[in-house]
This record gives C-alpha cells, structure tokens and sequence, in this order.
C-alpha cells in the first residue's frame, strides 16, 4: 500500500474507504523537536483543507490540514502522550488519525512519492 | 543639526576664553542635546568621511525619498537644559493635588518598600534592561519573574500563571477570549457579573465586539438564560462583598462553561482562594504589591489558569530548563503560542507586557513574605471593620455584612452622597460616589486608625458624636465570613521566607541585577526596538508624589496636571508624526495597534463601509500585526515582498483589485523591518487609498523618522508610537510599554474614550482600564521632548542613520549587508548576512550575537 502527499507535508494511506494521516519525514525535520500534538475530535466532520489540530516543536507550530474530506474515526493516543513519536517514526507509530472518506475522489488529486520527492528536493 | 553643533562649539568656545562667549553658551539650553546623542562632533566627522559623506544633511538626502520628506520642521518649544526641564515639569505635576485614596475599584495605596523603591523601580540595572529574548544576558530577571509566577500560583491556588499582563482590565479580556478558545460550549455569550469593576467591564465590551461575542450582565449568582460559554466574577466585589459562589459554580461549569474569576492578590492571604472555589481562569492586578497608583499604571497585572488551558494562554511565562552543563537556567517557555510564530493564529497580540512592575510585586512578596502580607492584610480587614462598627453606630451600616477592604454605604440621595464626599475632601481624602447615593470607601496598606476617624467623620451628621475607638475596636477582627478564610498555605517556597532583613533584600536584589545585561553595562543592538539613554532627568519626576500617587479616578480637577501633560505631548507627538489627534491610552505598541485597526474598523462602519474586513499585511511584517488584525475581526491576506525585502509592488495592487469591495486596511511598517526606506511607499499609500482602504503605519521604526517624515503627511491614515522605543521610555526588562495610538483628521473622532470622561459618542470604546493608561511613565517622554527640541530630536534620528550606515560600511567586506536601497544604504538598523560567515567557518549567526 503506497502512501500519498499533499503540498502541506500530510501522507495519506488509503485503505479501502478509509484513510491513515500523519506528517512526512520532510515536515518533522523541518519542525524540529515535536513536544505537542493537539488532535481532532473523534466523529468530528471535516472538508478538504480545513484545520484538524496542530503540532508544535521547540521552535514553531504548525497547523495540520485535513488532506481529503471525512469524517474522524481514531486518533493516535500513543502520539499525544508521546509527541516525538512524529520525530521518531512519522510515517509509521507517529500518525495522527484515521478517516472515513467523504469522497475518495478527492485522493487522486494528491501526489505520489516521486511528485513528493521532487517537490521537496 | 545647527543645535547641536551649536552646542558642542560654544561648549568649546566658553571654556577657551570668557570674552568671545554669548549669553547662550554660557546658559547652553542644548546641553542635553549631545548628553543624549553621545556621538562628538569629531566622531561624527570621521564616520560621514569613512562612508563618503559631506554631512548629515547630505546623508539623509540620499536616504530618505524626496517625496516623503517634512514639508517643514516640526513645531516645538525650543530645548531647555535639564534643571529648567525638571522645574518646568514640577510646576506642571504641583496641578495634580495628592489627597489620600479611598476611591479604590482596583487601584489601593501602597507602600513601596524603600529597598525596591532604590534598587529595582529607581536602579537603571532594572528598568534599562530589553526583553528577555536572550536567556543568557536575563537570568535575574527571569527568577524574579519566576517568583512572580510562583506568587500568582499560590495566592490564587492555581497551576500556572504567566509573566504578566497590561492591566486587569485587559487581562479580564484576554481571558475572556481563552475560555472562548477552551471550552467547548457553542455559545457566543460572555456573562459579566455586576460586582465586576466597570473599567473592566468596558475593556471587555471593546474586545468583544470584533469578535462577535455578546456580553451580559448578570447580578450576582442566578440561574443564567440561555447558553454562555464563561462568566466573570469579582471576588471580592466591587462594593466590597465577599460572596460564597461555590455551589453556584459548580452547577455552571456543570453545562460546560468557564469561570473567571476577577481576584485582589492580596485579599487572597485571607480569602479561601478561587483555585479552591472552581475557578477555571483568575485574574487580577498586584498594584497594591508596591506599585505606586500612578493615575492607573504602569502596573502588573496576571493570568493563572488551569493546566490544559496553558497552550492557549496570552502572554509570557518564564520556564526552568537546564543550560549546556546540565544546571538549571530560567528561559522563555511555550513560545509557539505566540505571535511571533503563530502571527494572526497567535493566542493574542500581546508581546511587551509589565515586567519591571511584576518584579517590584514579586519583591514586595519576597520583602514581606507569607507572615508580612498576612499581617497587612488582616490590618486592612480589621480597620475596615471597626470603620463599619462606627459607620453603624451612625447610623450609615454598610450594604453588605461581609467584607474585606471595603465598604459602600447609601447615604439615601444624591445630595447627602454629595456632603460626605465633599466633606472627605475637605479633610484631604477621597471617597468613590457610585450609583448616585451610594459611597465606596477602600482601605489599604496606607491606613491608619486616624483614617478610620477621619471617614466616620465624613459621614457624622452635625450632631452626632463620632464612635470611641476603643468602644468599636476591642479586638481586631474582620467581616470575612467563616466559610470563606483560607486554610490552605501559601507562599511556602524558601524564596519568600529568606530575604526579611534589608541587608538579605538588598544583597538579592544585587545578585540578580549582576546576571542580566541592561544599558547600564553595554548596548543592546536589537533591531526595530533600537534601545535609547534612559536618562536620568526623565526618570526623576515618575516617582515625586504629584504623579505616583494619585488615583486614575480621583475627580478631574485634582489631576489637571496630568490633563496638562497629556495635552502638551499629544500636540509635540502630532508634531513628530504628521497627524491630527492621538490618545495615549493604549499601554503597549499592540494595544496601540489594535485600538488603530479598531479606529479605522468604526470609521467605515460609521460611512456604510462596515462589510471592509480584508487587511493586506506584507510577509516581512512584524507578528504583532497579523494578530491585532485577527482580534479587530479583520481576515488577513498576506503580500509578497520582492528578493530586495521591499514590498512587491504588482503583488499589492493584485490584492488591492481582488479585494477592492472589501479592503479595509493595509499594514506596513517604515522604514521596513529589513531596514530599508522602500522609495515606493508614497504610491503604495494612494494606491490603497484609491481602493477605499486605510493605511497603517507600524511606529516601531520611527527612530529613523522623527524630525525628518512624518507617516501622516506621506499617506498614513493612522499609526502608533512605541514611547518605550522612540520616545527613551526604558523598556524595564520586558514593560510597561506606551503606545499611543495617532489618526489622521477624520479618524480623529473615533479615538478610545473612557467611562471616566463620560460615554457615548463615536470613540471606540475602552482600550486600557484607565483612561492615560501607563501615565506615571508618561513625563519620561515630557522630558525627552522637552530638553531635545525640535534640532535635538531631529539630530538623534540622522545620528541613528549615520551609525548605521557607517556600522554596515565599515563590516561590508566581511559580513555584507542583506537589504540595502539602491544606492547601497540603509535605514537606522542594518541586517548582515552571516551565511558565507557559516559556510566558511562554521560559526553561526548566533555565536557571533552571544558571543
């Protein structure tokens, strides 16, 4: 199962109908030291775009987008009591939520890891 | 320019030969002039020759765009020395008549403790220090804040309090807006109990509009209608009860809402505190921990909230971490919230806050200890409850049973509320008129039993014998009810129980000014907030009596010499910026900010023009103004800026036409915070005027203006002043600030009012819980004015420019400046680019900074 990216540094791992977040390794090594994640509702509806939470890092804060619209089935609970999680593994243990997909449409419009790549080269 | 070459020269010339001197260089009415500037005529001729200049005039010709230039000099009282300075102004504070106070409503006499007094709010070691951005250089500090925080914390019985805020009545606001971040009721309505101070209450009417909140008031603990997502409490009220609102709360953080609570520091040593009532946020001032009234401030205030509100909380708070040897250091902590960062997704604009009067509360607390301030305030509480047990026996029993400091009595008509007060005043006292019949009267610190006879005075009729003392004051007691007097500890940590003598305050005082860095011992080269002298001459009149102690709220023509300064230095700073009126309310840069973007928001209401909500702020703007933008309701677009740092022109006017139905304002700062003045600036001001939308000028850089552009006459429409940066208020270590708010004529009428100078009209409202907000550091700026003159003032700014421009010169050749104007100089600060520096050596731009 290959992952997708948006422009904002999210991956996407699609799965049927379902989907996994987290931020990519580019965007924790540019964050730095990530001491706080602040995660989304459970069960909580959100549009392509929107604000879900944030994550913080010694030095800055960013704001998570919602990389294609559903609805929030599970967060991580293990990366809020362990925020370096999203250091340590980004792409595996530290991802941020799972989501029901709206519109499934929507995920061939994000990028392949090639388009990635070259787009943070 | 002439003045200070003047002044050097006939310094010269009168200590050559007696015969050749003038009147005038024997009286030198410059002679602050180059105390000020430092630079000698010697040094100045050699730095114009290094980087190729004829003169200063000759400089600022080739740096300053022809457009902008003044039209003519500014329209000053020419300088006068320091002593005429000083005599000058001490007539002017001998209008202000110092009776004692009993006004109170948030502002309570106090008595510095002498040590403080000299060594911290009178010692240049304190009150020159920056903000402490750098940890290294701001170590005592930071553990007098600790203290502060620490202080808060206990008294209020809550986690964690941050560094300080502006006033209680903006502290009041911002947590208004941090339950409304917090909690998760949908509800847009703010309940505001009617014991809450009105000052307070107005701040949060100002703050609520933009943000579309609803404020209510509610009297004292009912069922509420409809959802809210917080109510504000005053504890104890503003007539002085103490009330038992434990059940109450609880039922209403049942829904789901947050409880405020508005609390006085002090009564909390006697009071079960809020921390133990269900509080969720507390707020408060410690102006009565040692801070002289001053009309209304400066003054710490403070925010203590529960822990899983602490990302979300305004403000600064100092954190203990440890250095690279693994010790323990003090450093800034949780910064991300900030606006610096987050910019319009800060928390809040908040940045200066009131760190030197946040370090004499926390002393006082270090001086006194638990015991100490235990001890007064049970003094205080006594007093008030003999002065009620007579006002009873005189028939004039109190409205409440229960009370800490104070009390309030219906006299039953407006003319018997009018004879006592009048009477108070004839005996040199001031009482507090509220509701037409009703009398306030607040003890304090100050109090004594013959403050206690002189009230029942007041209120004796003619043929009443006043109480005997010891008929009403066998014992001392106080009118806290029992369920309410604290049992918990407080203020238990070594540092509040070690430093009693004065020779322990003052060596500790001592060792922590020895770890931070202030002006007394070096420069501090930071950007924008370009440090000045502090002088001493200025400093002087903020503690003679006439400023520091009176009451904002004493009747007006008991403070007609601050009425006096405030109309002469609104007219010079006019002179100084171009435009038609100011207010000197706002108590920091931000809050100056705000209340400008809040201005310019009224004005458009006011001509149909409401629905304007996009304000253009380019992307090398300081994080202060993407995040009073937010708070004035406004939706920010961001501007790009050119590979040169300047706006980019075709950028800005493709956002203009975008937005041209909806543009409200644009925000710029001038000379850029690159350093550059941009020569397109006067276009970019008609361009957005031709799109319906306001100017803002940031004030931050008006070190490289005054005396030679003035915002108001090359397009702004409104800007505000940092008096703490251009106008040699110190910075304190991190506050007070001053930050007036200067509009161009038709804006002038939507400028903040204050319920103390009456209400209605246009104005937009409170923006500071006192009407001259930090007044008692207002003759700081007096001064700086009135010994520089208009040369004077016009001089230190071209001196800025040369040195910056000679600084960038002489380092060109190994660390280049980044961002210059096309003939290769700058304005008065100068960005260098360490990276080649990096690449070749590996040292970085922040080992060269400390090192």
């Amino acid at each position: 199962m290959s992952l997708l990216y948006t422009a904002d540094h999210e991956w996407v791992s699609n799965d049927n109908g379902s989907a996994v977040v987290g931020i990519t390794h580019h965007a924790q090594d540019a964050l730095g030291d990530v001491v706080f994640v602040e995660l989304p509702e459970v069960g909580k509806t959100f549009a392509q775009g929107e604000v879900t939470g944030v994550v913080e890092s010694v030095k800055a804060a960013a704001d998570v987008f919602m990389p294609v619209s559903g609805v929030i089935m599970e967060v991580n609970e293990a990366l809020r009591d362990n925020p370096s999680l999203a250091n340590t593994d980004p792409q595996g243990e530290g991802w941020f939520f799972k989501v029901r997909l709206s519109d499934p449409g929507q995920l061939t419009a994000l990028m392949d890891e090639a388009a990635y790549q070259a787009m943070t080269a | 320019m002439a003045f200070a070459g003047q002044a050097c020269f006939a310094r010269k010339t009168a200590m050559r030969t007696s015969t050749a001197a003038t009147w005038s260089a024997l009286e030198n009415p410059q002679e602050f002039i180059a105390r000020h500037i430092g630079l000698s005529q010697e040094d100045e001729a050699h730095m114009l020759s290094t980087i190729g200049e004829a003169s200063r005039e000759s400089l600022i010709a080739g740096i300053v765009p022809a457009n902008i230039r003044r039209s003519a000099p500014m329209d000053l009282p020419p300088a006068i020395g320091e002593a005429a300075a000083l005599t000058e102004l001490r007539a002017m504070a001998a209008h202000n008549r110092v009776l004692k106070s009993f006004i109170g409503q948030g502002y309570y006499g106090t008595h510095t403790p002498g040590v403080i007094l000299r060594n911290i709010l009178e010692n240049p070691a304190w009150y020159t220090a920056y903000t402490p951005y750098q940890a290294e250089i701001s170590q005592g500090r930071m553990e007098a804040l600790v203290n502060f925080q620490t202080m808060v914390c206990d008294l209020t019985a809550m986690p964690i309090a941050n560094a300080s805020m502006l006033d209680e009545a903006t502290a009041a606001a911002e947590a208004m807006t941090l339950a409304r971040r917090s909690v998760k009721v949908a509800s847009n309505i703010f309940y505001v109990d009617d014991q809450v101070l009105p000052q307070t209450l107005a701040v949060i009417r100002t703050r609520a509009q933009p943000l579309g909140i609803e404020v209510r008031i509610c009297e004292g603990p009912q069922a509420l209608e409809g959802e809210s997502f917080a109510v504000l409490l005053q504890y104890p009220g503003l007539d002085g009860v103490v009330r038992d609102d434990r059940q109450w709360i609880a039922s209403y953080k049942g829904k789901g809402g947050a409880v405020i609570m508005a609390a006085d520091l002090l009564a909390l040593t006697l009071l079960k505190p809020p921390g133990e009532m269900g509080a969720d946020i507390v707020v408060g001032s410690t102006q009565r921990f040692g801070m002289p009234m001053g009309a209304g401030g400066p003054h710490a205030a403070f925010l203590a909230c529960r822990d899983e509100f602490k990302r979300s909380m305004p403000g600064r708070l100092v954190g203990v971490s440890v250095d690279v040897h693994g010790k323990p250091a003090y450093r800034l902590a949780l910064q991300t919230r900030e606006q610096h960062i987050r910019r319009e997704k800060a928390t809040s604009n908040i940045c200066t806050a009131q760190v030197l009067p946040a370090v004499v509360a926390s002393m006082y607390a270090v001086y006194h200890g638990p015991q100490g301030l235990t001890r007064i305030a049970q003094r205080i509480a006594a007093y008030t409850a003999t002065l009620a047990a007579g006002l009873s026996s005189l028939g004039c029993a109190p409205l409440y049973d229960s009370a800490f400091d104070t009390l309030t009595v219906d006299t039953g008509s407006p003319a018997a509320a009018r004879a006592v007060a009048d009477k108070a005043v004839a005996a040199e006292a001031n009482v507090r008129m509220l509701r037409g019949t009703c009398i306030g009267i607040s003890l304090d610190e100050t109090s004594t039993r013959e403050d206690v006879q002189l009230l029942w005075g007041a209120f004796a009729k003619a043929d009443q014998t006043l109480p005997q003392w010891d008929a009403v004051a066998q014992t001392p007691g106080s009118l806290i009810p029992a369920a309410l007097r604290r049992a918990s500890s407080f203020l238990t940590h070594p540092v509040f129980n070690s430093y009693h003598s004065e020779t322990g305050m003052l060596r500790y005082i001592r060792r922590l000014s020895d770890k931070d860095l202030a002006l007394d011992r070096s420069m501090i080269p930071l950007g924008s907030c370009t440090m000045k002298l502090n002088a001493t001459s200025e400093m002087i009149p903020i503690t003679w009596p006439e400023f520091a102690q009176v009451h904002p709220f004493a009747p007006a023509d008991q403070l007609q010499g601050y009425a006096m300064l405030d109309e002469q230095l609104r007219a010079w700073l006019c002179q100084a910026t171009g435009y038609a009126g100011i207010s000197l309310q706002p108590n920091a840069g931000s809050q100056g900010e705000y209340a400008g973007l809040l201005v310019i928001r009224a004005y458009q209401a006011a001509h149909g023009q409401g629905h304007r909500n996009i304000c253009l702020i380019p992307s090398s703007a300081h994080g202060t103004n993407p995040a009073s933008a937010q708070m004035a309701g406004l939706d920010v677009v961001v501007t790009a800026c050119d590979s040169h740092g300047n706006v980019d022109m075709d950028d800005l006017r493709k956002r203009c036409e975008q937005h041209s139905a909806n543009l409200a304002c644009v925000m710029i700062t001038y000379p850029s915070t690159h350093g550059v003045f941009e020569t397109q600036v006067k276009d970019l001001c008609a361009l957005v005027h031709s799109h319906g939308g306001r100017v803002y000028v940031d004030g931050a850089n008006m070190n490289a203006l005054v005396g030679v552009a003035a915002p108001g006459e090359f397009g702004g429409d409104v800007s505000h002043l940092n008096l703490h940066k251009t106008f040699c208020i110190p910075h304190g270590g991190g506050g007070p600030g001053v930050g007036p708010v200067c509009v161009v004529e038709d804006l002038v009428p939507y400028l903040p009012g204050h319920i103390s100078t009456g209400v209605g009209g246009t104005h937009i409202g409170s923006i500071s819980a006192a009407p001259l907000g930090n007044a008692a550091v207002l003759p700081i700026s007096w001064m700086y004015c009135r010994m520089m003159g208009e040369g004077g003032l016009r001089h230190a700014t071209e001196a800025a420019i040369l040195a910056a421009n000679y600084i960038s010169h002489r380092l060109h050749d190994h660390y280049p400046t980044l961002y210059a104007s096309a003939n290769g100089r700058v304005a008065h600060e100068c960005i260098l680019d360490l990276r080649p520096l990096k690449e070749s050596s590996g040292v970085s731009a922040e080992d060269v900074a400390k090192r």
